[in-house]
């Protein structure tokens, strides 16, 4: 059975095949970017220097990986053990979002050999400035937490070490996410005049960091739902009843800061205009809120269904209020008042799922090799393998 | 440049006078010689009307200064005034805040500089200039932000930036910004100009001063631009964040220690 463990496996299945498809064609295009520049394969001009990349890499990827410090805080900190058995994966995902929001800015930056620049010439005055050592540092602090995984398969003298640093190294991994999550907000304080005002606020940094940390079940019911049918795993539904419950409670101060900051702005008419920005503002607070909120708080909580709806609304609920910061909410004054125009272009789409299938990827054959769907305890669950690849657990 | 041969309280600007301008563009070709620009031939041949409907007024990556013809009303007439277009040179300049990595430099005689070896290429700066002034090497591998430098070199040799050099109607004036303002409401009260020097308070000041005798708005200025410095809208925030930071992990580490007194090590 020790024998069965240590093996590496990679099953291929149609879905991975095309997983690798998607990032072989994502690697070709970020090639010719590297050689040609941003002009030949994106549509990003003068006018729109930011676009889907901004959008979905970066704001979006950094987002929804906000799973991994909240069941961190949830679990390791505040105790709730009863989530414990999925803090593994919620984690693991939060680190390969990461990956994918580092990877895809060196891809968009224009200079990506001066990534290291922020480093040693300090523009201390930009939020840019905060949101980049979190990130990179964050980065580094999740690969060492997943040492602490890594070294139960691999390299097993240095696992008592890294589990002594786990607790330091998940209070700073708490920290640092809710700094720049918020951060990430705050870069917008820059547009002011010219982001809509149902997105700009003075509260734009409380709305980024509540949204990550409300995003986090969703992505989480979502990630067991599919990674569960990959590897026939299953979490009791009623640890996703109780993180729901925490998300829509977090939901409902969400909701009431938006309404409130409206309000207070006096553009609560605008957000009923019904024109398209109207629309999109109110899509994404009814659909990516609202109904979650009555999900979480209903019956509707206890059912398989019903968690996943609450899983794809959230979900696509922070997607939508992403890329309507970055697009919708700066194409009146980008394409009004100034007369540019943006449509991403298809490599830019492509890249972005290739960065994703990549992360998919990762994600698979981690969870197929190390302890992490079935982690309950620091001994390994023993696992017999059945037939090629597959394997039956028991404790 | 160095900072010995003008003080920090001697910060210069230009003052343009627009109905003076005649749109002979000496100023443009003057730019393209002295910095050593390329010539595009199909944006050579736009017009300066042309230009003036261009989402980017007329500035490319390697056009940092363009003359745009607009058809403002005066007195219920249309009449034609040309418009020099380039960077502000903010006093408390957006995109040296928003910038990271310190490429971005307000020099205290005025200048906003520009130092490629330390842009990352973000891009921050670009949405964050109050005047959507900087412009990209989109085609280019390697890429640079593009935009005026107020020729801080010729300012370094007491020289006036090139533009103002070879400008033949007096339209760019060069000189102290405290005087160019006081010469600037003398000319608004002699020729009935509007009462409003563009750049006097715009984003929080710029040494790029605007007079004019029509609206401002009727000429692509950006007239509900913030009077508040830009840098100003994220300094609180930075400022507030290390101590947030800190006594967020004190409260973690205390929450931590509570809560895993009395249990089993979660592993």
């Amino acid at each position: 059975m020790e024998s069965a463990r240590k093996r590496w496996s990679f099953k291929i299945t149609p879905m991975r095949l095309v997983f690798a498809a998607i990032a072989a064609l994502a690697i070709l295009i970020i090639i010719v970017r590297m050689i040609l520049g941003l002009g030949a394969t994106t549509n990003l001009n003068d006018q729109w220097p930011w676009g889907f990349w901004i959008s979905f890499d970066v704001l979006l990827g950094v987002a929804l990986a906000g799973g991994g410090y909240g069941i961190a805080l949830i679990v390791y900190v505040l105790r709730r053990d009863q989530f414990y058995p999925v803090a593994r994966s919620a984690m693991l995902t939060s680190l390969l979002g990461y990956v994918i929001v580092v990877l895809g800015l060196l891809i968009e930056v224009g200079q990506w050999f001066n990534f290291w620049r922020p480093f040693v010439s300090w523009g201390h005055s930009s939020i840019l400035f905060e949101v980049f050592w979190c990130i990179s540092m964050y980065t580094i602090i999740q690969v060492l937490e997943f040492c602490e995984i890594g070294t139960e398969k691999v390299f097993k003298g240095w696992h008592k070490y890294f589990k002594k640093a786990m607790p330091v190294l998940l209070i700073v991994g708490i920290t640092l996410p809710t700094l720049h999550q918020s951060s990430l907000g705050a870069l917008y304080y820059m547009m002011v005049g010219k982001l809509d005002v149902l997105w700009w606020s003075i509260l734009l940094p409380v709305f980024f960091l509540l949204s990550s940390f409300f995003v986090g079940p969703g992505m989480i019911i979502l990630e067991s739902a599919l990674s569960g049918r990959a590897f026939n795993h299953k979490v009791d539904p009623r640890v996703f009843q109780g993180l729901m419950k925490i998300s829509g409670g977090v939901m409902i101060v969400y909701l009431g800061l938006k309404i409130i900051d409206l309000v207070v702005a006096g553009e609560l008419a605008k957000a009923f205009a019904f024109d398209f920005v109207s629309i999109m503002f109110l899509l994404e607070l009814v659909c990516g809120v609202a109904i979650p909120i009555c999900i979480a708080f209903s019956k509707l909580s206890a059912s398989r269904k019903g968690q996943i709806t609450f899983g794809l609304l959230t979900v696509g609920g922070v997607v939508l209020n992403r890329f309507n910061v970055v697009l919708t909410g700066m194409r009146d004054y980008l394409s009004g008042t100034l007369g540019g125009s943006y449509f991403p272009a298809w490599t830019e789409i492509v890249v972005s799922a290739g960065l994703v299938s990549i992360a998919c990827l990762v994600y698979l054959f981690i969870a197929e090799n190390f302890s992490i769907l079935d982690h309950r305890g620091s001994e390994p669950v023993k696992g017999v393998m059945i037939e090629h690849g597959k394997y039956a657990y028991f404790k | 440049m160095s900072s010995a041969v003008n003080t920090q309280s001697k910060t210069f600007g230009v003052l343009v006078d627009i109905p003076k301008c005649i749109g002979c563009e000496s100023c443009s070709v003057a730019c393209k010689l002295y910095n050593d620009l390329k010539w595009d031939p199909k944006r050579k041949a736009k017009t300066a009307r042309e230009r003036a409907q261009e989402p980017n007024k007329g500035l490319w990556a390697d056009d940092w200064t363009s003359i745009n013809l607009y058809e403002p009303e005066k007195n219920g007439q249309k009449v034609l005034r040309f418009v020099k277009t380039q960077c502000f040179h903010c006093l408390e300049p957006a995109c040296a805040s928003a910038c990271f990595s310190k490429a971005f430099q307000k020099l205290p005689q005025g200048p906003v500089i520009y130092d490629q070896s330390l842009c990352v290429g973000c891009r921050y700066c670009m949405l964050a200039c109050p005047f959507d002034i900087l412009k990209y090497e989109w085609e280019k591998a390697i890429p640079g932000v593009r935009k005026c430098q107020m020729c801080a070199q010729r300012g370094a040799n007491f020289q006036i930036p090139a533009c103002v050099s070879v400008c033949p109607t007096g339209a760019l004036t060069c000189g102290e910004r405290d005087e160019l303002l006081a010469e600037a409401r003398k000319r608004i009260k002699e020729n009935g100009y509007i009462d409003h020097i563009f750049g006097e308070k715009e984003a929080g000041g710029t040494s790029w001063l605007y007079i004019s005798d029509v609206p401002f708005d009727q000429m692509r200025f950006r007239t509900d631009v913030t009077t508040r410095p830009m840098p100003s809208y994220s300094e609180g925030y930075m400022k507030l964040t290390p101590l947030v930071g800190i006594s967020w992990a004190a409260v973690l580490t205390g929450l931590y220690v509570y809560n895993n007194k009395w249990k089993e090590p979660l592993d």
